[in-house]
């Protein structure tokens, strides 16, 4: 049995002396920046989502600031309007589409299949330097001028409007190479670099997320490239491909933008989805509910995704017929998320249950992924839609879904793999005030946009009617707390690297094979490749099974 | 809550005739919501409250990964429950869609950041759109520029504006009322400023046409209805009326000033210059500004320039 195997070997090495781990290998700034190993990459990542996500974060805060009241609070609609802009672009290309999988997946992924590195080491790390291009293009763009057109770039206004727009879509292209170099790493990595007796049905749920993502990334994100291209080539060039004063068809703009970001928000919530079920097993020592589920879903999603960009477009003009073939497509994407929710909910019945830090993380998930989910039913629904489209209640569902989803499951992560990562753990009490810091707030912000959204509140807005100003001063409130949550939080990661306890090779009791090794790992993970024999999620039980 | 002063905490005033009907589907969605996420998060702290591990060895109290009537149950049930979803919601889209035959038509024209509406008798109104109770009024629509989208929360409908293309919407209003106009695609600078109105009235007042008549409204000086006009077309957009810079010069001060053009000599402000710039704006763009003003000929009427300039003089 590789239960006893790897519960020997952790016993074995909780009493090594602690061996030279992958941050004391090599020193020095530029064994850093000339890295392969994918643990050093994924620690690079995970610094730079960090940054992008303050970053992004502040722009939010400023945002909500701006809208305490009608008129002008702190700035003027043009400085507003490049604000939001520049906050969803962000938190969408810098921050969520790499977020999980490039940060925590480039470090667990491996070390997840037993295996030494990824397929293409340089590959993974030419990743790393094109993110970093694109992110010095993006904030180029903003010092030279700025843009704000929405992160979305419609057009005809994007080709019309003064300001960096042919930088800023020429930051995104690249940035999606990085992406394409990522998914590209990982469906090689999975299919070729799983230890002996890792078969399909063994590998930890993340893994089968993170093999999804990937196939989205290398199939969707080309088309992002070639529809950003096309509309450089007309702001620079003159070519009317958009543009109705050159003969071009704004409409089909949205076609092609949708056609990538439309699978995109499912490159952006696959990976959290993944994590959350290492989450829920490790915290009640529970076999996943539902495994092939919850695994083929994943697959499931990244299929049907890519057939519903029409519902962005139920009001922009698109034919009746195709509004309603998109909305039937949608609701059949529905159903993969709700059996995950499910089996979730369920995978907890009869567990070992503890409220560590990336447990109270999966239970926010849990519950604003399920408000998420549930709120688009309101918007695959083609009567109300009508009514909703472009108003804050999209702008609440997408964050319920994002943030309540994603990024809960990115600070689960977090916490989660911290003492792998750094070999240090983390202040638990102060933890788990800041997590309801972030839930408090998160629900203060978001939940009065539904209300708003529902009265007719239009998004990106900079003034608004007086009647929807106690709601916005609510909306606005609720973002300090979450601003405050997600200071602590910086507060005690940091305090951790300095002075945290040492972690143990496998806090959490997993079982997954990245907690066979010690904490942080040795360069090359494993000093030899290990042999699986079950599952991830094969946890003893206390009693023999009841008779029923 | 101050949002909901007539309609209910959710939803505004239902005002047209399609509206119950999107609000019974909105009600019929908001409840399978609060069924769903009371039972799964009852179902969770449920969980988590009894199988809470108590002493640190404590196992799992089984391991049950798998069953099948559970989870065909699980995916059946909210596939049902999701086609019901798809097909109520088309059919009242495409009530939504389709207007009836005989509606009155109105053209509407977006641009940035105005709604010019054309009544078949040729009456114009910028940022007023004057409809009849108990007819249905379709819409026929395009925009000069870019996107907009023409959104009356209050009828629950919301129609893309696009240039080059004629898009359309309709609705029916029972009842004589006022209802607000958003513009929902974002276009630019003034795009939170670009609302206009819906007058719903009776079939009398609309048989009666005063609506179509332009006059100083009665207690009001020419400089006080400027002041309502410098709002309705939206001329506060982009030009301020305290000297601050917005997307074109400020009002403040404005006559007697001198403004250098573009390509030109200077030229003193003055009535002439006023309404030349209203009619024609591209003609004179006064320097470090960009062309950006639509024109408002044939749209404004010449007692309301007179009104509007009466109170740009006012502000000193």
């Amino acid at each position: 049995m590789q239960a006893t195997t790897t519960t020997q070997a952790l016993v074995d090495h909780a009493d090594d002396p602690h061996e030279v781990d992958y941050i004391h290998a090599k020193k020095g700034l530029m064994s850093w920046l000339t890295t392969v190993d994918h643990k050093r990459i994924g620690v690079m990542y995970l610094m730079a989502v960090c940054a992008a996500f303050l970053f992004g974060g502040v722009l939010a805060l400023l945002i909500r600031a701006e809208l305490w009241g009608p008129g002008e609070t702190l700035f003027g609609a043009d400085t507003y309007n490049r604000v939001f802009t520049l906050h969803g672009l962000v938190m969408v290309f810098l921050f969520i589409v790499p977020g999980i999988p490039a940060a925590f997946g480039n470090f667990v992924l491996p070390l997840m299949l037993g295996a030494k590195d990824v397929a293409f080491p340089r590959l993974n790390l030419a990743s790393w330097y094109i993110y970093m291009i694109g992110t010095v293009m993006a904030l180029w763009s903003v010092i030279a001028g700025g843009v704000d057109t929405g992160w979305t770039f419609y057009t005809p206004y994007s080709t019309g409007v003064s300001g960096s727009v042919v930088m800023m879509t020429m930051s995104a292209f690249v940035l999606g190479f990085s992406s394409i170099f990522t998914g590209m790493n990982f469906i090689v990595t999975v299919h070729k670099m799983r230890a002996p007796g890792l078969t399909w049905d063994r590998l930890p749920l993340s893994v089968w997320a993170f093999y999804a993502t990937a196939i989205i990334q290398v199939m969707a994100t080309p088309v992002l490239a070639i529809t950003l291209a096309l509309l450089a080539m007309e702001r620079a060039l003159g070519v009317g491909i958009f543009d109705p004063a050159l003969g071009g068809d704004p409409v089909l703009f949205q076609h092609f933008f949708w056609f990538y970001s439309h699978p995109a928000v499912y490159i952006m919530i696959l990976p959290g989805m993944g994590v959350m079920s290492e989450f829920i097993t490790t915290f009640s020592r529970k076999k996943i509910f539902g495994y092939r589920a919850i695994a083929l879903s994943s697959l499931a999603i990244a299929i049907i995704s890519f057939l519903v960009w029409g519902h962005h477009m139920f009001v922009s003009g698109q034919s009746v017929y195709a509004g309603m073939v998109f909305s039937f497509l949608t609701f059949l994407v529905a159903i993969p998320s709700a059996i995950k929710v499910l089996n979730w909910t369920a995978t907890l019945y009869h567990g070992s249950i503890k409220l560590d830090t990336p447990m109270i993380y999966a239970l926010w998930f849990l519950i604003l992924f399920t408000v998420g989910g549930l709120t688009g039913l309101f918007l695959g629904t083609l009567g109300t839609d009508v009514h909703l489209h472009d108003t804050y209640f999209v702008v609440a569902h997408f964050h319920y879904v994002m943030m309540g989803g994603t990024v809960m499951a990115f600070f689960g992560a977090l916490h989660y793999w911290w003492p792998k990562m750094f070999g240090r753990m983390y202040n638990e009490k102060l933890a788990r005030i800041a997590a309801c810091f972030v839930f408090f707030g998160f629900n203060l912000t978001f939940f009065t946009q539904f209300i708003l959204g529902s009265q007719g509140m239009p998004r990106r807005y900079y003034d608004y009617l007086p009647k929807f100003e106690t709601l916005h001063k609510v909306s606005t409130s609720g973002t300090w707390f979450l601003g405050v949550g997600v200071l602590m939080m910086m507060y005690y990661f940091l305090k951790s690297l300095r002075s945290g306890e040492k972690a143990p090779a496998n806090p959490w009791g997993a079982r997954s094979l990245e907690w066979s090794i010690q904490s942080p790992p040795i360069e090359h993970n494993f000093h030899e490749i290990p042999t699986v024999v079950e599952g991830p999620y094969e946890y003893p039980q206390a009693v023999p099974a009841k008779a029923s | 809550m101050a949002s909901a002063q007539e309609g209910t905490f959710w939803l505004p005033p239902a005002k047209s005739t399609v509206a119950g009907d999107v609000d019974g589907l909105y009600d019929f969605i908001l409840w399978l919501n609060i069924i769903f996420f009371v039972a799964i998060t009852a179902a969770t702290i449920y969980f988590v409250v009894k199988y809470r591990r108590k002493s640190n060895d404590q196992l799992a109290r089984s391991q049950v990964g798998h069953n099948t009537l559970l989870e065909a149950t699980w995916t059946f049930v909210p596939l049902v429950l999701c086609l019901v979803l798809f097909v109520w919601g088309f059919r009242i889209f495409l009530d939504l869609t389709v207007a009836p035959e005989g509606s009155y038509q109105v053209q509407v024209t977006g641009e940035k950041w105005k709604w010019t509406f054309t009544h078949p008798d040729g009456t114009v109104r910028v940022n007023e759109l004057h409809a009849p109770a108990g007819q249905p009024v379709k819409l026929i629509m395009s925009s000069r520029d870019v996107l907009h989208s023409f959104f009356v929360p209050d009828f629950r409908i919301k129609q893309d504006v696009v240039p080059n293309r004629y898009s359309t919407v309709w609705f029916e209003a029972p009842e004589p009322g006022d209802s607000q106009i958003f513009c929902t695609e974002y276009c630019g600078t003034g795009h939170s400023g670009m609302l206009a109105m819906v007058h719903v009235l009776s079939p009398e007042e609309w048989t009666k046409g005063d609506w179509r008549k332009v006059e100083l409204p009665e207690g009001k000086s020419m400089a006080e209805w400027g002041g309502d006009l410098y709002k309705k077309y939206t001329c506060n957009t982009c030009h301020s009326i305290d000297g601050s810079r917005l997307v074109g010069p400020s009002f403040k001060g404005l006559f007697g000033r001198e403004e250098k053009i573009q390509g030109g000599p200077s030229v003193v402000v003055d009535e002439n210059y006023f309404r030349e710039s209203v009619h024609d704006p591209q003609a004179k763009i006064v320097e470090g500004y960009a062309p950006a003003m639509p024109t408002f000929k044939g749209q404004i009427q010449d007692v309301e320039l007179d009104a509007l300039m009466a109170f740009v003089k006012s502000l000193k």
